[in-house]
């Protein structure tokens, strides 16, 4: 399959469209800024990881997908739960842990769920959700739904037996299956060299006769045109692709990371990808989009967290009577 | 009918109700079933309601958590639950937590049953009774198929469940022949069943220990003993009310299973009658559980292993003798 894609061709049509992109990127990097400041005050509690840097790869994919499409992700969820439309101050709510929260404050940083938005969490056993998204695939198809399932995982997640069987699996039953590794080069504070015998990870897609794409997941348009075509020759064929998006954290791994494994110049590097900043350049040359414009957006962005702090803020603690609710669902026929 | 059959009777029934329904698990296909429970059902339902699968179990578990979160009613076969502990993440990180942690969003209805016990010399890897340790985890439903009648007719009654169900099966009784009713019965599934009524002792077991217990009892009466015989089928939630009031009649209670002795399904229940109903006994809970060793391969030690009925009478009768009536 081709690797080396082409940015969307621009123009005036598409100006609302990258607009929307850009402002979705802002609106991931504002809100992880914003919460990593909520943690140090101890607002939000647990581990908080965040997604500054990788951006790019969630707003991108989601661009592929429609409504009907369900979604699985990791524990470093934010940046997936937003791009998919899951409101910001239910997010937020969840992180502070309360019932407003769109897991009820029961599943927090870790664990964002919005049914409605088919997004199935936010699971923190690395690749444990990989033979889930695999069943939710084999679902659409036994029930002859055109819906794909979209499963996010780290590179971390493909040293895992998981990863193994559910790539397996998804190619023996042709489900159509979208597997987005987002190779940020650490898993924790191991880089990937020291984890992975093979370190070109689509290979391990070619391994289970799976089609695979390699994607520069710091350019959100490359993404998205990336993810378009994996989506497509999924619905096509019904059977599932592997799409490996390189990407990086500019930040620790979570807030406890003193980040001991890597060099600051390396980080630095990276930093000249930024994916944010490059869109914003890219309309600059092709269209014009302007400094007030971005900064439109900018002021766009800031209102939005500041109501979603609000709302966490004057969200309710679940009564502790309520505690051992959903253990078992509430409408039992047994 | 053979338990095996009884099993197969319950996996038809459901398949023919719901076309959302399918089997898979390793072997259960074209194989027939590592022991023979489903054979027959690929040719009478086609290959997408009885689904072969890899051996991977954390995989197809995964695989049959996500196909119930799908909108499907998924039937997981684990060929023996030794091998369920590869599965485990997902039974109890996946199944028994999304509903929770998605603050109700997530309903995991996959039933997963599992062929548990000794009983065919498979030595220690193919022969543990895993039952209190899925009795532990908040989340599951966890039941025991004890006699043929649940055997027959425990799947289709729990079929509408909404959430995650283990069903421990039981390999050493399969060929075990009973008398069924021709016409399937409902079973209550949440209520433990008294498969003998007895006044002088209370016997509370499950699984394998139902039908040992039952022998036990009809030799104990025979020596003036009327035991009692509890079969608690379910191990989460337990139905504590039929026990307790098994023992507010005989004051009496002796536990029975072959899970490891110490921390198993009678170290839960002795402790719960002893917070409960203590004044009411007139001799200490006595419990007999599995020798702690993994289960050798000689039928003579492998036997030994387990509580057999002759264990049972001797703890009965010693039972009985423990402050006088």
């Amino acid at each position: 399959m081709d690797t080396t894609l082409k940015a969307g061709t621009a123009g005036q049509d598409n100006v609302d469209h990258y607009t929307n992109i850009l402002y979705q990127m802002q609106l991931i990097r504002r809100f992880e800024e914003r919460s990593a400041e909520l943690y140090t005050q101890s607002l939000i509690r647990g581990f908080l990881h965040l997604y500054v840097g990788e951006e790019a790869v969630a707003v991108g994919v989601m661009q592929a997908l429609t409504g009907e499409d369900s979604i699985l992700s990791t524990y470093r969820e934010h940046g997936h739960a937003l791009a998919r439309g899951v409101d910001a101050g239910r997010i937020m709510a969840e992180m502070y842990g309360k019932q407003e929260g769109c897991s009820r404050g029961r599943g927090g940083s870790m664990h964002l769920f919005d049914a409605s938005k088919k997004f199935y969490g936010g699971n923190a056993i690395v690749g444990g959700h990989l033979p889930m998204a695999v069943g939710m695939a084999l679902a659409a198809k036994k029930q002859g739904k055109a819906s794909v399932t979209c499963c996010f995982f780290g590179e971390g997640a493909a040293a895992e037996g998981e990863f193994h069987e559910a790539m397996n699996l998804a190619a023996l039953w042709s489900v159509p299956l979208l597997l987005v590794c987002e190779n940020n080069l650490y898993a924790m504070g191991t880089a990937i060299r020291f984890s992975h015998s093979e370190t070109h990870l689509e290979k391990k897609g070619e391994g289970y006769g799976m089609a695979t794409m390699v994607v520069d997941g710091m350019d959100v348009l490359k993404v998205e045109a990336a993810a378009k075509q994996a989506v497509d020759t999924i619905r096509q064929t019904g059977k599932p692709l592997l799409l490996v998006a390189n990407t990086y954290r500019f930040r620790a791994h979570s807030m406890f990371d003193a980040e001991l494994y890597r060099e600051k110049t390396e980080v630095e590097e990276w930093k000249q990808k930024d994916p944010i900043p490059a869109l914003y350049r890219y309309m600059k040359e092709q269209f014009g989009f302007s400094e007030a414009a971005f900064q439109g957006i900018e002021s766009k962005v800031e209102e939005e967290i500041k109501a979603a702090i609000d709302f966490a803020e004057k969200g309710k603690w679940e009564p502790v009577e309520e505690l051992t609710r959903f253990v078992h669902s509430e409408t039992q026929t047994n | 009918m053979t338990y095996r059959e009884a099993l197969k009777q319950g996996i038809r029934q459901v398949l023919q109700h719901d076309q959302r329904a399918f089997l898979m698990g390793e072997d259960v296909g074209r194989y027939g079933g590592a022991f023979a429970v489903s054979k027959g059902l690929l040719a009478e339902f086609g290959a997408e309601r009885i689904m072969d699968v890899p051996l991977s179990e954390s995989g197809f578990m995964g695989a049959g958590i996500g196909a119930a979160i799908g909108g499907m009613r998924p039937i997981v076969e684990i060929m023996t639950v030794n091998f369920s502990l590869l599965a485990m993440d997902q039974i109890v990180n996946n199944a028994a937590t999304l509903l929770h942690m998605s603050g109700g969003q997530v309903n995991v209805p996959v039933i997963v049953r599992m062929g548990s016990g000794i009983g065919r010399q498979l030595a220690a890897q193919h022969s543990h009774s895993w039952e209190p340790l899925y009795a532990h985890i908040p989340g599951l439903k966890v039941f025991s198929i004890g006699t043929h009648e649940d055997a027959r007719n425990f799947l289709p009654a729990i079929f509408d469940h909404p959430d995650p169900v283990i069903i421990f099966e039981y390999t050493s009784m399969l060929n075990m022949e009973a008398e069924l009713p021709t016409e399937p019965e409902n079973v209550n599934t949440h209520l433990a069943a008294i498969r003998k009524t007895g006044k002088d002792i209370s016997l509370v077991t499950y699984g394998t220990g139902v039908y040992k217990s039952l022998e036990a009892a009809n030799t104990l009466l025979a020596d003036g003993i009327d035991v009692e015989v509890i079969d608690l089928r379910v191990l989460r939630p337990i139905d504590y009310t039929t026990v307790f009031n098994s023992i507010r009649k005989t004051h009496r209670a002796v536990l029975v299973e072959d899970a490891w002795g110490s921390v198993n399904i009678s170290s839960e229940i002795s402790a719960r009658i002893m917070e409960n109903i203590f004044y009411e006994l007139d001799a200490p809970v006595r419990r007999l559980g599995g020798v702690e060793v993994p289960i050798p391969y000689p039928k003579h030690l492998e036997d030994a292993s387990v509580p057999q009925p002759a264990d049972i009478i001797n703890l009965v009768k010693n039972s009985m003798r423990h402050g006088g009536v």
